[in-house]
């Protein structure tokens, strides 16, 4: 299962931190964030508990760059 | 401007405005005695309205144990300077370090809108009949097959085939081409087209996932992603240079005065010890403004970013900043033939031998033609140009391998090759021309030949000059055509090298030899239209596919997608990338050129605070600028 969010963050390097964070997630199989198109592509573990694991992901990337915002 | 962006223009008038007044007095330039508290305190309202947030961002850093980033770095500078009573000095580092970041963010913000601009193929809804009533629907949801409608002005959501209407249709966001193309029923439409003028009904042939507007917009969007080398370099290289400048700076701040105060070697030019760590602190301080390493953290990915951008507006899609490094440097160029340097369809080129007018030659092979489908039939009717009355055409007789009889105004045409000849037992001419030969002859009697050659696109030449020009030395095209063909359009061309005579497993072959042939960090680029030549694609340093628009297994294969068939647009891509890498070497030489003599000059105590803010801000709006450049290719 994939999930493209729009995000908004100020560098592409706050996007990079983003990125390493949401990939150690538990239920993230894999994540992509494009600073250019300011979007983050998500694939979700088999089962997983998409809205359980997008607040996570949340989290997770506030926690590296606390201006970030991700649109659910 | 963004709600952000606005916000932080706010900040910056109003700390300005607090700020300007306060230097002037604390600077006696204005004269109003206040006591030292409360010009501290008065300084210290512009300070926090203008760097809260990078304070908060410093602070968080720490807690997360990732203190070394720029708000680290601008947070110990600028409280150190106002710890040192330099009050003035250190909310101008701030004011103007917010200045530079909302500077970099609009031209990040409008470099992003601009190549968003391209993203606008992404169709948001379809319409489709529902029991004679039309409803808009997700494109997701359209399953293959199902009749869609189009309505003028409406982009179309889908790949498909017209079944009703007539339209043109405007594929610049497909390709970079602004001329309209007309449509008819059976014609094949790509998604990501915008439709013109009449309303089309379409029956789709792919789903959303995989048309051309979803494969495109995968394309580009995860072109950010395959980072150059370059880019990695500059990721890794802050990660280390920026604690090394905080273990330098402290070291500037503490062992100096140590080493004074220890030898009292210029012990003299202080008026205590105080005096001395003052001084030194300060000098550290300033060497933290110097050292921030945003110019050219942020510009150089911005430079590929806006080079990606406006080669896509071009209609060069290339699928990530390393490919942009490697065509940078290629320096041997491997073509197909057919579809690449040719147009792949063929076309009449000379008639021989006609007693009659060529014109009247040629309406006689059509009209025989003219029930046949085959590329050279379409040639011989393309080539007469003029209403076919099909009426005319009686007994048309097929013999395979050879060509057409058939009864024209009761005169019998037979039109075909030599064996066609000798089996009517006309006396034929041979031609050396290259190409197809077509013989005819008239109630028996030969009539002449017409030379069917595939044609050059008209750009070819100039493709192959513009190469030349762009410093690519070595031209071979590769070909599975005979070799005068071969022979002959890599001299028309201007080709340096042509192999001829070639399976598609022997290309393979070629194009290893010609990597081994590549010298030092020349790179090896291979053209193709994508039909069979995947695995060449993908074998050289660099595939290109072109006129790729519609071919899935090109778009896959390649990593730099020519979306029309323009082979001038190769030499475009490659001085893209040169421009693009020559504006990275710039911004990376300049700003640590320009840092490290400023960071010398503050070691030694003679780079105060605003030379600092100067060298810092200075160069980020320098690089940056420099970097937008990037987007301009169109007059490259």
């Amino acid at each position: 299962m994939k999930k493209t969010y729009k995000i908004e963050v100020d560098c592409a390097n706050c996007a990079n931190n983003m990125e390493e964070a949401a990939k150690k997630v538990p239920g993230v199989k894999d994540c992509a964030v494009s600073f250019m198109t300011l979007k983050m592509k998500v694939e979700f573990e088999e089962g997983a508990e998409i809205n359980a694991v997008m607040k996570d992901v949340c989290a997770a990337c506030k926690k590296v760059e606390d201006d970030c915002e991700i649109f659910i | 401007m963004n709600k952000k962006q606005k916000n932080l223009l706010i900040r910056i008038i109003i700390a300005a405005v607090f700020f300007v007044p306060l230097y002037l007095i604390s600077e006696g330039i204005v004269r109003v005695s206040l006591p030292e508290p409360a010009i501290l305190v008065l300084f210290l309202i512009p300070y926090l309205i203008i760097s809260h947030d990078i304070l908060r961002k410093a602070f968080n850093g720490m807690k997360n144990r990732q203190m070394f980033d720029e708000n680290f770095l601008m947070t110990i500078a600028t409280i150190g300077a106002i710890v040192l009573g330099e009050y003035g000095e250190g909310v101008a580092v701030m004011l103007l370090y917010q200045v530079g970041e909302l500077f970099q963010s609009i031209a990040v913000g409008k470099s992003r809108k601009s190549i968003t601009e391209l993203m606008d193929i992404r169709p948001d809804y379809a319409n489709i009949e529902v029991d004679g009533e039309i409803e808009q629907v997700d494109p997701d949801e359209v399953e293959v097959g199902s009749i869609i409608i189009v309505n003028p002005g409406e982009k179309i959501p889908l790949d498909g085939v017209i079944e009703e209407g007539d339209s043109s249709l405007n594929t610049g966001a497909l390709t970079g081409e602004s001329r309209p193309r007309d449509v008819t029923p059976g014609d094949e439409v790509l998604s990501g087209s915008i439709n013109m003028s009449g309303v089309l009904k379409i029956r789709t042939t792919t789903q959303f996932d995989e048309s051309t507007a979803s494969k495109i917009l995968d394309l580009v969007e995860n072109a950010a992603s395959r980072k150059s080398r370059s880019e990695s370099f500059i990721s890794k290289f802050a990660r280390v240079y920026t604690p090394i400048v905080c273990f330098a700076a402290l070291a500037l701040a503490v062992l100096p005065p140590l080493f004074i105060m220890m030898t009292k070697i210029g012990m003299d030019d202080y008026s205590g010890i105080g005096a001395i760590w003052g001084d030194w602190v300060l000098r550290a301080c300033t060497f933290l403004v110097i050292s921030c390493p945003c110019a050219v953290v942020i510009s150089v990915p911005l430079s590929f970013f806006a080079a990606l951008g406006g080669a896509s507006r071009e209609g060069i899609l290339i699928k990530g900043s390393n490919y942009l490094e490697t065509l940078s440097k290629v320096r041997t160029i491997a073509f197909d033939k057919t579809g690449t340097i040719t147009k792949g369809n063929f076309a009449a080129t000379a008639v021989h031998h006609s007693p009659i007018k060529d014109d009247k030659l040629f309406e006689f092979a059509a009209l025989a033609e003219c029930h046949s489908s085959h590329p050279i039939a379409r040639s011989l009717q393309a080539a007469y140009g003029k209403y076919i009355d099909a009426s005319r055409v009686t007994d048309v007789r097929e013999i395979s391998g050879c060509g057409v009889i058939a009864v024209i105004d009761r005169l019998e045409v037979a039109v075909g090759n030599e064996k066609l000849m000798e089996k009517i037992g006309a006396e034929y001419h041979q031609c050396h021309s290259v190409g197809t030969i077509i013989h005819i002859a008239l109630g028996g009697a030969y009539c002449g030949h017409i030379v069917i050659t595939d044609e050059l696109k008209e750009n070819s030449k100039e493709a192959m000059d513009a190469l030349k020009k762009a410093g690519v030395t070595k031209t071979v095209m590769l070909t599975g055509d005979a070799k005068s063909v071969a022979a002959k359009v890599a001299a028309e061309v201007g080709l340096t090298d042509y192999r001829a005579e070639l399976l598609p497993a022997d290309k393979v072959a070629c194009v290893e030899e010609l990597l081994a042939g590549c010298s030092g960090n020349g790179k090896l680029a291979f053209v193709g239209d994508g039909i069979n030549d995947a695995p060449v694609l993908s074998r050289a340093d660099i595939g290109i596919a072109m006129g790729a628009l519609g071919s899935d297994a090109a778009i896959e294969a390649a990593d730099v997608v020519l979306m029309d068939d323009d082979p001038l647009k190769i030499a475009k891509a490659i001085k893209i990338s040169r421009k693009c890498i020559g504006i990275v070497r710039q911004n990376i030489i300049i700003a640590l050129g320009v840092k490290l003599v400023c960071l010398l000059l503050a070691a030694i105590g003679v780079a105060n605070m605003w030379v600092a803010i100067i060298a810092d801000v200075g160069v980020m709006i320098l690089a940056v600028l420099n970097a937008i450049r990037c987007m301009y290719v169109k007059k490259l």
